[in-house]
């Protein structure tokens, strides 16, 4: 029996005769929700920027053989000092290989494992890098650089040559951008490293490698496997270290875990390797939707301030209605559709100012040392963010709305016109 | 005669911590085709009898019917929708929607009622303000036109849904002799054409004494 059509009627007149009210509050609205889609995607575009730093360079899980000492000392063998605390002094580190045991068929099984999106198998060798007489310490880690290109876009830090040049040069070196500048190295150049033992190779730098980190970029160089394998006179199968990613980051912890006591390895997840990247994460996270919050309340209660100061405006309207026979639902529902419309189109024009104002920060030049492939402040584009802004947008203008209309809804029409 | 408005007992206090007694065992009747009038002195009580009367006003003891038709303790939307269809009303100040249009405020009433199209609605409205003399108005604004003239929109839009009962709290009360006249002149028209009952509130004796009936109030109770 609810007579929408005249109810709409009511409401639209309402809103067209009050047309400044009207547009300050869908302002209100706008703003708040274009604050919010700014905000939200510049936040989560720079969290994901952030995020991806850490997680591009560092495994999901690194499998390693660890130096540390046996954790049964041999006294324990002995059954006389069971009830003594023993002390021992100088205990040494187990004699042990470098490399992990068996490296080969464990890629081959982690391959076939569901939740394992690659595994990539590295040797790490600490070498010097030669320049006449003079020696700088260093990393050059022998990589399958294909393998190693899908797994940690080891690309985007490519800043000169490519990935391809690496693979296809046989004594090829990508040299970290540190050792470059200061041994005046550039593309198609040689030059020479030693191994700890003495042993001399000549590389020929294919590229240049900048991850901005400087102390990495310092002493890291990336090298083929079998490259580095031949450095060390060591056989294919010596790897020192396998780099795990998974399909969901989650996974981690528990999965190390595993495969530590089914590969007799160490095993160390993300969160280990890198304690402070959840934490880091998950506050930022929660300063971007602690400030949205409050915009959409700060926009919500302009609202509410505005329907408020209608319904007094309306108080002999709203008596009158219901003199003629209009319920105090049906009053409701005037000012609820209202609030719907400005809580819509508000919605909908700051979606729209949003886009622009991210697109705008999409393209202001953004350069820094420590992210050679970005040129521009990070963006992040999600529909959800729109649909929960627009979910927002509804929902605050009416809750806003709603306790004034309860307000029209309870007016006494007999108060009102006897008052007069 | 059938009576279309009837009370039985009706009283009413104003007030919680000290109830004030404004209207004392009240019953009436209002017959079918019967203009009728309210006299009383100011405090006599005879609004509040008039806004109970009229189902606006609920919270009083004893029985209201309208068309032999119990009307005490139906619901707020039931009592809207008996408004709505069977009771015109006329206030001592106009009481239009000032951002409507004339024609869209004696429109209104029907358009919430939903019986009819809103063509014919449209149409029934236009003759309403013809029949009144006001046909020339419709477009304007309801804020724009003079006091005599949005006291014929009033009755105008108090008619659109055909009601069986007319009540007008000093409708009269506002205007200038001469529109005064006039809008009595219409009023008793209504009866007289329609045989439509009419209750009106008045400070008139004059007006009083041409209606049927005069109902005094003195001190919340009808004396005769």
């Amino acid at each position: 029996m609810r007579s929408w059509k005249v109810i709409l009627e009511i409401a639209r007149t309402h809103l067209f005769t009050k047309l400044k009210s009207t547009v300050t509050a869908s302002i209100g609205v706008t703003f708040g929700i274009a604050a919010y889609i700014t905000l939200v995607s510049f936040m989560t575009g720079l969290n994901s920027m952030l995020d991806d730093l850490i997680l591009n360079q560092v495994p999901h899980i690194h499998l390693y053989n660890e130096i540390k000492p046996s954790e049964n000392q041999p006294i324990s063998l002995y059954n006389e000092f069971e009830d003594a605390i023993p002390i021992i002094h100088s205990i040494k580190p187990r004699q042990n290989q470098r490399k992990i045991h068996n490296a080969l068929p464990i890629l081959n099984d982690l391959e076939k494992n569901k939740n394992v999106k690659g595994a990539s198998p590295q040797l790490q060798a600490q070498i010097f890098y030669l320049s006449g007489t003079i020696e700088l310490g260093g990393n050059l880690t022998g990589v399958d650089i294909m393998k190693e290109s899908k797994l940690s876009n080891i690309q985007d830090y490519i800043t000169q040559g490519s990935i391809l040049d690496l693979k296809n040069t046989q004594n090829g070196i990508l040299l970290g951008s540190g050792i470059a500048e200061k041994m005046s190295l550039s593309i198609g150049r040689k030059i020479m490293v030693s191994t700890a033992q003495g042993d001399r190779f000549q590389l020929k730098v294919v590229g240049i490698y900048q991850s901005g980190i400087a102390e990495i970029d310092n002493i890291q160089s990336f090298a083929n496997l079998k490259t580095v394998q031949r450095i060390l006179g060591e056989a294919e199968n010596y790897i020192t270290d396998i780099n795990i990613k998974l399909n969901d980051i989650t996974q981690a912890p528990a999965l190390a875990k595993v495969l530590e006591r089914k590969y007799n390895v160490s095993a160390k997840d993300i969160n280990e390797i890198n304690a402070q990247f959840e934490t880091g994460t998950n506050v930022r996270n929660l300063i971007t939707y602690a400030v949205s919050i409050t915009l959409l309340i700060v926009a919500g209660f302009g609202i509410y301030n505005i329907q408020n100061m209608l319904i007094y405006e309306k108080m002999n309207d709203i008596a009158i209605l219901k003199a003629i026979g209009f319920s105090g639902i049906d009053v409701q529902f005037i000012f609820l559709s209202q609030a719907a419309f400005i809580g819509i189109s508000g919605g909908i024009l700051g979606l729209i100012l949003g886009l622009g104002l991210t697109n705008f920060i999409d393209n202001v030049p953004f350069e820094t040392e420590a992210l050679p492939t970005i040129t521009t402040y990070p963006v992040n584009y999600n529909p959800a963010n729109y649909i929960i802004g627009f979910f927002f947008a509804l929902l605050s203008t009416f809750i806003a709305a709603y306790f004034p209309s309860k307000k029209a809804k309870n007016i006494d029409p007999v108060q009102i016109i006897r008052g007069n | 005669m059938s009576l279309i408005l009837e009370t039985k007992n009706i009283n009413k206090y104003f007030g919680k911590a000290k109830p004030f007694h404004v209207l004392k065992d009240i019953s009436m009747g209002i017959k079918q085709g019967e203009f009728a009038s309210i006299m009383g002195k100011s405090g006599s009580g005879k609004s509040t009898l008039l806004y109970i009367l009229s189902t606006m006003d609920t919270d009083y003891t004893g029985e209201l019917f309208l068309q032999d038709e119990l009307v005490t303790g139906k619901s707020q939307p039931e009592l809207s929708h008996i408004r709505n269809e069977k009771i015109g009303f006329i206030f001592q100040f106009h009481y239009l929607l000032p951002e409507f249009s004339v024609l869209e405020n004696v429109m209104l009433p029907a358009k919430k009622l939903g019986l009819k199209t809103p063509e014919e609605i449209r149409e029934e409205a236009m003759d309403l303000l013809k029949k009144l003399n006001i046909g020339h108005l419709d477009s304007q604004k309801a804020s724009k036109i003079s006091g005599g003239e949005k006291q014929r929109v009033a009755v105008a839009r108090a008619l659109i849904n055909e009601p069986i009962l007319l009540i007008g709290d000093e409708p009269t009360g506002n205007l200038d002799s001469y529109n005064s006249e006039n809008l009595f002149q219409i009023l008793k028209t209504l009866k007289d054409d329609k045989g439509l009952s009419l209750l009106m509130v008045t400070h008139d004796e004059d007006l009083a004494k041409r209606t049927d009936r005069t109902i005094y109030l003195e001190d919340g109770r009808i004396i005769d």
